[in-house]
Parts: C-alpha cells; structure tokens; sequence
C-alpha cells in the first residue's frame, strides 16, 4: 500500500495527457497521467470534478423529505439512496424493527435494484471490453457492438435490467425516483396482479443470472494471466454482513478485513461508524477519502463492492449463488483474491443471489400484508447503512425539534473506493503505459480498470461535482503536448 | 457500428449537472432498443467511448449547468446538432442541484470539505470552476424541445423520439405529461 505515483516531485517538466470524459462509467470523472521526455510516467490521478453540495442544502427540509431528494444523488442506484435515508429516518422515528410487510417489501426493491445494476454494469457497460477484448475498435466497444456480434447474450442483459426495473416500479411507485419507503416503514405492499405479473418471469430471470456468473467465469478461465493480474493491487475489504455472516444486502453489521483475509473489526454496529472511520480530502478531487481510522491513512484504504461482499461473508444464503460463492472461493486457492476484474464475476454472483430473493421474497405472503408502519420514541441522530450495488453506503443524519434536518454526512460507495481505484489506474499504467507511445487502446486500459469499480461517479459528485475522466500529456515545460480525450 | 445502408439519425447524448436518472429512463425504453438501433447511431454518449460530439442530428442533455466544463460541452452539443433536446426536469430547470442556488457557494464548500481536521477545499487546476449558481441549459443555448420529469419515463422519451424519427412534431399525452 503505497502512495507511488501520486504526485510526481516536478510536475512542471512534464507532459500530460488526460482521460476526458472516462465513458461507460456512470458519472463524470477524468483520469491525468503526467510523463517524461521518454513517456516514463510520474504521475496519475482520477478526478472528480463537479461537486453539488447535497450535504449542505439538505438542512433545513423537513426529515420526511429526505428519502425522496436524496436519490437525485444518483439515477442509477436511487433505490440505495431512498432506502439508506429510509433507515437512518426509522431511527428518528424510533421505529425499531418494521412489520413484517414493510421489511420485506424494502428487500425486494433492494434486491430489484441490485439486479438492474448489475446488469446494466455487466452488460452495457463493461462486457464490450471484455467481449471484444481492451484495445477493440472504439466503433464497436459499446452495447451496438455487443447487440450486433452477441444478440442473445444483449437481449438476455436488456430484459435482466428490465426485469430489475420493474420490481422497483412495483415496489416504490416509479422505475427512477420512486417513493416506497418513508421514515418508519413503506406507503404500499403488492396487490394480487403485481405479485403475479413479477412471479411469472422470476424463474427465468435466475436462469439468465446463473449464465452470467458462467459467462464471467468462463472470461477468467479463458485468459488467467490477464484477468488474474490486470491492476491488481492489495488491500482490506470492507462491507457489511448479517448476523449469522451471511451475505446480507439490506442490513448488518460492519466487519473488516486484512490483504490477507484476517479479521480487523467484526460485528460493529454502524451507528458507530465514526469511530472506525475516517475521512481524508486532497485538492486535486472533490471525491474524499476514507479510511479505519486504526490503521491510520496510509494503511487503512479499503476495497467495498461485490469483491469485497462474496469473500467478506461466510455464506450466502439462497443455494445457487452460494454454489457459485464456493466456486470463487476455491478459484482464488482460498486466500483472498483482489484482482479487479474479478470483481465482474462477483458482481454476477450477486445478481444470481438478488433475483433468488426476489423470488424467494414474492413466494412470502407477507409483501401483501397491510401492516407498513411502525414508530416509537422519537430520536434526534439517525444513521442509516446498506450495501449498494458499488459497495456500503453511509448516511447520517442529525433532526430537530422542528423535524429540519441540521446535519448530514454521506459516505457513497464509490467514494469507498477512492483510493482503491486510483491504486489500480496506477498500476495499469506503469504496467501497460509505462514507457510507450501511448494510443487510444492503451489508454482505455486505464477506463477497463475504473470500469471493475463499476464507479458511480455521480453519486461521489454529491459534494460539488461530477467526474470527467480525462488524460492529457504535458512536456517538461508544462506546455500541453497531447491531449488524448479520444476524439469521434 | 455497422455500415448505415439506409442512413440513420445521429443522437448524441451526454449527462451536465444530473444523477444520470434520465439516462436510466432513456435505457427503460427496455428492448425497444433493438428497434431503435435500426433508425439511429449514437455518437457520443455515456454508453460509446466516443468523447466529443461530431455532426449530429439529435442532441439530448440531460442535467443543468454547474460548472465552466457544463457550459462548454453544452456549446459544443449545440454547434453539432441540428436538433437539442433538454431531458428531465435539471436540464429543464436546474432541478434538485439548483437547491445550492438559495446558499452562497464558499459557504457550501467549506460545510462539506472543512468540516473535518485537516479539510481543504479542492482547488486543483484539473478540476473545472464551480458555477456560482445552477442554471438551466436554455438559459446558455437554444433549445428546440422540452421533456419534463424527474425523470421523464421511457415511454416518453421513446414517444418524442419516434415523432422525431417520423418527422413529426413530438407531441406528449397527457399520461406522458409529468413533473415528479
Ligand atoms: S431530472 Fe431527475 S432524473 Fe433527470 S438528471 Fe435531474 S434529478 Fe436525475
């Protein structure tokens, strides 16, 4: 764990070259990579560049409010946003455990949206690269090109998302910003219709998820030396995990682990998750970076996301994604595995254990049930934790008297990730780039990297920013030599 | 892509100061895709590595102005494209973000970056100025269609797109017609 490559000793004698906007990543970000005289590299760094300031003008709207505003962090995972304010607001509310409906209505829209997610990142963003391989024609490395050379293997992607989309529609009213889960349990349960309508495709979408997982194995098995190489850096994992060490998406407690595998903090409440962690700024990213606090900054970075969860847990529990789960175990010989486009194939072990809850969930009678709030003694300091698609979500929130929000703080999963995908841009270039007269294959290996994140660069932009990928070469003088923002 | 035999629409697309939820909604036209695949090319967009706007028949922005980097790539999708279309209720009128605009934005920066030890607010030249206010993007370019929402639904998107593609006047039903 080092800070190589983080900032060169003379920036003003080198060239630089930019990365604007990084594509196929939900968000803005750019990536800058600084060169010598003989394209040796001193320096990169991945940037997020807006910052919107969500923290602050959140105080002073009513509590309620929140969980509907704060998913305009972010279309592609609101439902993480609603829900995560949803259960910080349960605290304030004092509801401590929901009914039976409520709980169950809110695990299926979470795992609703873990599927489209999922989905979307797998197959419309990163299975261009992998299909086609990292320095394909740039005509052809997008969804068109997959639709085109692999029509069934699109379909399949499209429909799985589809499918993810309308259980969130189910569930909360509306594909994108919908409404279901309000402080203290949810506003509606499933009607017969749509408890019919959702189960009548629920078989096949476990079907198509199973062929993922194979198809993401199936990319590692066909090339281990680049899958189990590219960017591969080390570092703890972080994520929650149920009571039992089951995977758990919706709720848990915080454990942490080594490089290696060892425990570092187990069972922590997250209604402490201040004393375990912390957070960094840097002047060159409105992105932050947190770290455990214990390890202090330069050791305590950490891994979040699909990665982290399926090696993270004991077990998961729903049987063909734990079938899978032992699979990857074994795969990696038992110690952890950090290679970052390994993360594709946990990410489609999760989306096969999401869609055999989704089933699991509309086989239980109680999401028809007509119990959905709950409340108790009223709170002043509520913080609500679950795991995203891209890995844990913080948030915090303090309320008044006057039911107004006076205080938030939101830690997003990629914001997690920081340091974790800025290790792996470096790695990437002083792997492939190093030395080299660099093209635009070249510098989409750097993108394949972020891309493993599956980054939601507009979620980390909830400061004041979006993230613009951009890598510009810059000559010894500082004069703008080659500005590769891979133009049409 | 494959070689247009008969010529398609260029759409070029592009996220400013949004969540990328319009995005989403454009993708909820779910396998209608595949029809519309037929009918046009996307130049740049989040999901091409394509990153500046060639000639383009179509424009959607989805999002508003927070920054100097918004307002130049606003201008170059408005140059390029015969057509612009403002997507959801940001690009339509700032939106959520534009709840900064009652707030002074030191006041934001410090809140959230100083707030902790050792805090400093980003100042890096890579990262592109903050806007001092939200803006909507017809306030900076011509805009030639509207679609509220937040965000619009795939059906609406997918409805101003067919009239464009048979060159109609898009027009929305009611049902279509909604501003949450
Ligand atoms: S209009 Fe709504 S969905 Fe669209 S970008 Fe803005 S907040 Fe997101």
């Amino acid at each position: 764990m080092t800070y190589n490559l983080e900032t060169a000793q003379n920036p003003e004698k080198l060239r630089r070259v930019a990365i604007e906007p990084v594509s196929r990543v939900e968000g803005h970000g750019k990536v800058t990579i600084l060169l010598d005289d003989d394209n040796k590299i001193h320096q990169v760094r991945l940037h997020i560049v807006e910052f919107r300031g969500f923290e602050r003008f959140i105080q002073g709207r009513p509590y309620w409010e929140v969980p509907v505003l704060v998913q305009r962090l972010c279309g592609i995972c609101p439902v993480s946003h609603h829900l995560a304010a949803a259960k910080a607001m349960d605290v304030i509310v004092g509801a401590k455990k929901l009914t039976p409906t409520a709980e169950k209505m809110r695990r299926l829209m979470h795992y609703g949206q873990m599927l489209q997610s999922h989905a979307l990142h797998f197959f419309h963003l990163s299975s261009p690269d992998l299909l086609f391989g990292f320095e394909s024609d740039v005509g052809r490395r997008n969804i068109v090109g997959v639709i085109n050379a692999y029509p069934e293997i699109a379909k399949q992607g499209v429909l799985l998302r589809k499918y993810g989309q309308e259980v969130i529609r189910l569930t909360s009213g509306k594909r994108v910003h919908g409404t279901g889960a309000v402080p203290g349990g949810i506003n509606k349960s499933l009607s017969d219709d749509e408890r019919a309508y959702l189960l009548k495709d629920a078989y096949q979408m476990i079907t198509w998820a199973r062929d993922a997982v194979h198809l993401a194995k199936k990319l590692h098995n066909q090339d281990p030396a680049l899958y189990n190489s590219f960017g591969v850096f080390r570092s703890n994992f972080l994520s929650l995990v149920g009571h039992k060490g089951e995977m758990d998406l919706y709720h848990g407690n915080l454990r942490a682990r080594d490089d290696m595998g060892n425990l570092i903090f187990d069972g922590v409440d997250y209604a402490n998750y201040r004393t375990y962690i912390e957070e960094e700024t840097k002047p060159w990213t409105y992105m932050k970076f947190p770290f455990i606090k214990s390890l202090g900054k330069k050791d305590g970075w950490y891994k979040v996301g699909p990665l982290a969860r399926v090696q993270n847990c004991n077990f998961i529990d729903s049987p063909l994604a734990e079938i899978e789960r032992r699979d990857f175990v074994d795969y990696a010989g038992n110690t952890p595995m950090h290679a970052p486009l390994a993360f594709h194939w946990t990410r489609m072990i999760e989306m096969l254990h999401s869609a055999e809850m989704i089933k699991a969930l509309l086989q239980d009678d109680d999401i028809q049930g007509t119990e959905l709030m709950t409340s108790g003694p009223r709170q002043t300091d509520g913080v609500g934790l679950i795991e995203a698609p891209r890995g844990t979500l913080f948030h915090h929130y303090r309320v008044n008297d006057d039911d107004v929000v006076t205080m938030a703080n939101l830690i997003v999963s990629t914001t997690n990730n920081n340091q974790a995908m800025n290790e792996a841009v470096r790695h990437v270039a002083r792997r492939y780039l190093h030395g080299r007269e660099l093209t635009e294959g070249l510098l989409n290996h750097i993108e394949v990297a972020i891309r493993c994140f599956d980054p939601c660069l507009s979620c980390a932009t909830h400061a004041l920013g979006k993230m613009p990928l951009t890598v510009e070469l810059v000559d010894p003088d500082g004069t703008l030599v080659h500005s590769l923002s891979r133009n049409a | 892509m494959n070689a247009p035999e008969k010529k398609k629409l260029r759409v070029a697309t592009c996220s400013l100061a949004g969540c990328f939820g319009c995005h989403m909604s454009l993708l909820d036209i779910d396998e209608r895709i595949l029809t519309l695949l037929e009918y046009v090319e996307f130049d740049r967009s989040p999901i091409t590595d394509i990153k500046h706007c060639g000639k383009c028949d179509i424009g959607i922005i989805e999002g508003g102005l927070c920054n100097a980097e918004n307002v130049h790539v606003l201008r170059e999708f408005r140059e390029n494209c015969s057509i612009l279309i403002a997507m959801g209720a940001c690009a339509v009128n700032g939106g959520l973000p534009a709840q900064r605009n009652s707030l002074s934005l030191p006041e934001i920066l410090e809140e959230v970056y100083c707030s902790m030890a050792n805090g400093i607010i980003p100042n890096d030249p890579e990262l592109p100025l903050p806007l001092n206010k939200v803006h909507p993007i017809h306030e900076v370019v011509k805009v030639d269609y509207f679609i509220p929402g937040c965000p619009p639904s795939g059906d609406a998107i997918w409805k101003v797109l067919t009239d464009l593609l048979a060159g109609k006047q898009p027009e929305l039903s009611h049902e279509l017609l909604h501003y949450d």
